[in-house]
Parts: C-alpha cells; sequence; structure tokens
C-alpha cells in the first residue's frame, strides 16, 4: 500500500491535471460558439454558389467540350485526397476518425489497382499517415499561424489542387473532413470535388438565365473558385468539430479526474486511520505491559 | 407598384449585406458597367475589380470588389464576392495597400494575360478612387 505521502501527491497531481483539462474545456467552448458561428455564417455563399453552378451545368449545350473540372479527364486512375485534420490534438476522437475515413478509403482505392496521392491539411493527419502511407503524401500544408480558418488559406489549398490538375497529375479529388452536427456528434465526410458531382441534386428552377458572357466562360471561372469554396468550407466544419470534440473530450477527462480524486481520498482518509488506530493499539500495549 | 427590388451580398464568411428597398444596383460586369433595375431578365455573369453602386431610398453606397459572380432572378440579386470593402469605411492608407498589392501583381512577368488584365483593372479603379 501507498504510503500517505504518495498519495497526497498523487491526489494533488490528478487535481492540477483537472484545473488543465477544465481550462482547456472552458477555452473550447468559447471557442466553439465562434466557430459554430461562422460556419453558420460561411453556409449561404456556398450554397448560392452551388445553386449558380447547378443551373450553369444544367443549361450547358455542349456536355462534351465542358471544362474538365466539370466532367473531369474521362479516366479514374490517379486518386488525389486531400485530407483535413487539426493542428493540436487532445480532441479526442477528431483526428482519428477522419484518419479512419481516409483510409478505408485509401485502402479501397489501392485494391483497384488505382494510384494514390495525398495532400494532408493540418499537421496531425500528417503524423498519423506518414508511417504506412509516407511515400503516397505529395505535399503537407498546415495552418497553424492563422487562428481562424479563412478563406484566404482555403484559396491557398485550392489553387494549389487546380494547378495540380492542369498539369494532370490525378484524375479525381477527394477532400475529408468532419461533418459538424452538434458538440457530441461529428460526422466524418468524404466529399467528391473534382469532377464536381451533382447527381442526385434537382434543379430548383426551371427558369433559363441570360448568360453574360456565355455557359462556358462564366464555368471555367466559376469552377476553380468553387474548389476553394468546398475547401474553405470543409475548414470552417472542421474547425467546429475540433472545438466541439475537444470540449467534449476535455469535459470527459475532467470528470474522470473528479471521480479519481475522490477515491484517492477515500484510500488516504482510511490509511490515516489505519496509522492513527495502529499508533493506539501500540501506547495501550505499551502502558498494559508496564 | 414599387420599383425596389432585394440585394444581398454574401463573401466566404458571411452574410456582408441585406437590403430589400434597392431602386438600381451597378455592377462591373465582366464586359462592362451594368445596370440593373427591378424586373430585370434572369441574368447570372461574373465580376471585374470595380464599384458597385447600390442606390436605394435609405442613401447610396459604393462597394469596391474585386472578384465575384452576380445573379439575378425573381428580383432578387445576389452578389457573391470574396474581396469586398465599402468605400465609406475605406480610408487612405488601406487604399494605398490595396493599391500596391495589385501594382505588385500587375508587375509580374510570369501571370497569364487574364490576371494580367484583372491585375491592370484592379490598380486602375484603386487609382481612379484617390
Amino acid at each position: 500500500m501507498a504510503s500517505l505521502d504518495d498519495l497526497k501527491k498523487r491526489i494533488a497531481s490528478v487535481k492540477s491535471t483537472q484545473k488543465i483539462t477544465k481550462a482547456m474545456k472552458m477555452v473550447a467552448a468559447a471557442k466553439l460558439r465562434r466557430a459554430q458561428e461562422s460556419a453558420e455564417k460561411g453556409r449561404p455563399y456556398s450554397e448560392k454558389m452551388n445553386n449558380v453552378i447547378l443551373n450553369l451545368s444544367n443549361g450547358i449545350s455542349d456536355k462534351e467540350n465542358a471544362p474538365k473540372l466539370l466532367s473531369g479527364t474521362g479516366q479514374e486512375k490517379t486518386h488525389l485526397c486531400v485530407v483535413m485534420t487539426s493542428d493540436r490534438g487532445l480532441c479526442g476522437g477528431f483526428n482519428s476518425n477522419i484518419i479512419k475515413k481516409a483510409k478505408s478509403y485509401f485502402a479501397k482505392i489501392l485494391d483497384e489497382g488505382k494510384e494514390l496521392k495525398i495532400i494532408t491539411v493540418g499537421s496531425k493527419g500528417n503524423d498519423q499517415l506518414k508511417r504506412v502511407y509516407g511515400d503516397k503524401i505529395i505535399e503537407n500544408i498546415s495552418f497553424k499561424e492563422s487562428k481562424n480558418a479563412n478563406y484566404f488559406d482555403a484559396d491557398k489549398v485550392g489553387k494549389m489542387v487546380i494547378e495540380k490538375f492542369e498539369e494532370g497529375e490525378f484524375d479525381v479529388c477527394t477532400i475529408f473532413y468532419n461533418q459538424f452536427k452538434n458538440v457530441i456528434t461529428q460526422i466524418p465526410q468524404a466529399q467528391q470535388i473534382i469532377p464536381l458531382n451533382n447527381e442526385g441534386e434537382e434543379i430548383s428552377s426551371e427558369e433559363s438565365y441570360e448568360f453574360e458572357p456565355d455557359e462556358d466562360e462564366i464555368l471555367s471561372n466559376l469552377l476553380p473558385k468553387n474548389i476553394s469554396t468546398q475547401i474553405f468550407k470543409a475548414m470552417l466544419e472542421n474547425s467546429a468539430s475540433e472545438q466541439g470534440s475537444r470540449m467534449s473530450a476535455m469535459d470527459n477527462a475532467t470528470r474522470n479526474a473528479g471521480e479519481m480524486v475522490d477515491k484517492l481520498t477515500i484510500e488516504y482518509n482510511r490509511s490515516r486511520q489505519a496509522a492513527i488506530t495502529k499508533e493506539l493499539i501500540e501506547i495501550i500495549s505499551g502502558a498494559e505491559s508496564l | 407598384m414599387s420599383e425596389e427590388f432585394k440585394v444581398e451580398i454574401v463573401n466566404p464568411e458571411k452574410s456582408f449585406l441585406v437590403k430589400d428597398d434597392v431602386s438600381e444596383v451597378v455592377v462591373p460586369a465582366f464586359e462592362g458597367e451594368m445596370g440593373i433595375l427591378k424586373d430585370h431578365i434572369s441574368i447570372i455573369s461574373f465580376l471585374k475589380p470595380g464599384i458597385i453602386k447600390i442606390l436605394s431610398k435609405s442613401g447610396d453606397e459604393n462597394y469596391y470588389v474585386e472578384d465575384g459572380i452576380v445573379e439575378f432572378k425573381n428580383n432578387n440579386l445576389s452578389i457573391l464576392t470574396s474581396t469586398i470593402f465599402n468605400l465609406a469605411d475605406m480610408d487612405k492608407s488601406k487604399q494605398q495597400d490595396l493599391l500596391k498589392q495589385a501594382e505588385e501583381e500587375a508587375n509580374k512577368t510570369d501571370i497569364n494575360d487574364q490576371s494580367k488584365y484583372l491585375a491592370d483593372q484592379k490598380v486602375e479603379v484603386l487609382k481612379t478612387l484617390n
């Protein structure tokens, strides 16, 4: 059995850990509110963008010559996966969930004998993937310096993806991120952004539009922007998910630490009393023998 | 019948501006400035760097944009843009910063004709603001 001193030290250490996790929870809760707000504010833009593109792609007459970003290269040989994770740890299953989703997708692609290329956004994803898929990772980006997800960063990633597409480095591009549902639930998502996958989405109106300049030119200008927008949306969802996940993880940790302190305190009191009783017995039996 | 329609400007971060008493909007469309009044035909177009003018009962407003898409449908005008500034909030130093950036971009030699054109446009517009 541990000595009284040891128990005291352990209680103190668990208590200070609890303080840290509690503080982290508070910070995550405050950040979550902000992240959630900006995720909600960012939605109209990507929705509108999607709408316009839907209208445009339905209006396009010459499907054969449609921009490659929309229709694809006609093959499916090389897949590019953009795996978006956080830069910090201590956020529960947040990163592992994305990685798990991504890994099962990778395995499927490799089984089919296709080529795989990976871009990791965020250092945690890179850490977890580089052991197994190190040779497949072509680029690793991290935005440690920027406090909040901003469009400028997303645009950088988007431009890079488009550049690689134009150089013919891949045929299909998929992004992986966590969709924020609520504080306890985040759903890992795989979304294909090149070629654009519009199947299953119904066009809202039959109305025809006037285009100025013509459809092709608008589309070829719009599609690259849409890539950045989709990536930005993923970043916003991700940052809300990260904070939510961290908040619930830290909440659990705080509660566990509390339980541990209780248990240790009982053990401490018990052994203290045992020591006192032992001393009393020694004194009494000493007095009796006189 | 009123001659007013609704305009909504969104940027990636948030819904930037919503106004429903607008009588006319002038946007710098890619092929020249375009004035939009009520009951305009449904149109999609995109923007080049320039000034958006919004005329309404509650006063006129001017915004500087660098790019974007306009969609007009059922008397709803949506403008999607990634960079927008209210001219009323823009002071000299901000303007100079933007101008410097645009000039740097325009002086690059390794860009294609279209980005060169857009950068030149930016410089031109920003210079006229002075």
